[in-house]
């Protein structure tokens, strides 16, 4: 799975891109933010509030239920800012 | 059309071909950012725009199609820029040609307040006191949301 980190969730997590390989328990966006917070200190302060962040499946927005699975193309970013 | 670039932009030159491609079109309007020198009574002395490349050209297509979806427009730009910017210099233009103005005008209102909220665009700002990220404003959603509820209901006139 390619994770994407955009804005201040990039500069927390500290990488702006990797591979993942989240364990079969994995099945939505939600369980994937639970198990990359357990990775680290800096993962679960940057996905610590979900109020604050986004998230796109595939290039698509999304919600927090939505599914993901190997393949997929899953970007975390706080509340976009365009214009 | 729509495109993401790090290079400036010359907004007369955009103009002319937007009306040559929109010939017979009765109104042209158009709306340009530009970097402030302050926010939030701080002085900012450059602004980063970071973006997600491949998602911001296809949300700036969905923003295109919905601006025609409500109003009779003959042409549609849309340019956004990335990357370090200062203050005064352009961030992004919108430009729509329709027969009448009010289409005109309308749709390209609607098309800097949709942006705002859905284009994956992320700013840094550079202060005195340091980096910051600037939030998303309460006041973008709220226009987002006037445009939602007009949904179906705009003039065609």
């Amino acid at each position: 799975m390619q994770m994407l980190y955009f804005g201040w969730v990039r500069q927390r997590i500290g990488v702006p891109a990797e591979t993942v390989a989240p364990p079969d328990e994995v099945t939505d966006v939600d369980g994937l933010i639970d198990w990359l917070s357990g990775r680290s200190d800096a993962y679960a302060e940057a996905l610590r509030n979900r109020d604050t962040l986004r998230v796109a499946v595939n290039q698509e927005l999304c919600e927090f239920d939505a599914p993901v699975s190997v393949g997929d193309e899953v970007a975390l970013f706080p509340p976009m800012t365009g214009g | 059309m729509i495109r993401v670039q790090e290079d400036d932009f010359d907004v007369g030159a955009e103009l002319e071909r937007l009306s040559a491609e929109a010939k017979g079109s009765g109104a042209l309007s158009c709306f340009v950012g530009l970097v402030r020198d302050f926010s939030g009574g701080e002085a900012v002395s450059a602004m980063t725009l970071e973006h997600y490349p491949g998602m911001t050209e296809r949300q700036l297509g969905k923003i295109e199609a919905e601006a025609r979806e409500r109003w009779p427009l003959d042409a549609v730009l849309i340019v956004h820029r990335y990357g370090r910017l200062e203050p005064g210099e352009r961030i992004v233009l919108v430009a729509t040609a329709s027969a009448h103005r009010k289409a005109a005008i309308d749709a390209s209102s609607f098309l800097i307040d949709w942006l705002k909220t859905k284009a994956p665009f992320w700013k840094l700002e550079e202060t005195p006191e340091g980096d910051r990220w600037v939030d998303a404003d309460p006041e973008d959603t709220a226009a987002e949301e006037r445009w939602i509820a007009r949904e179906g209901k705009c003039g065609h006139g």
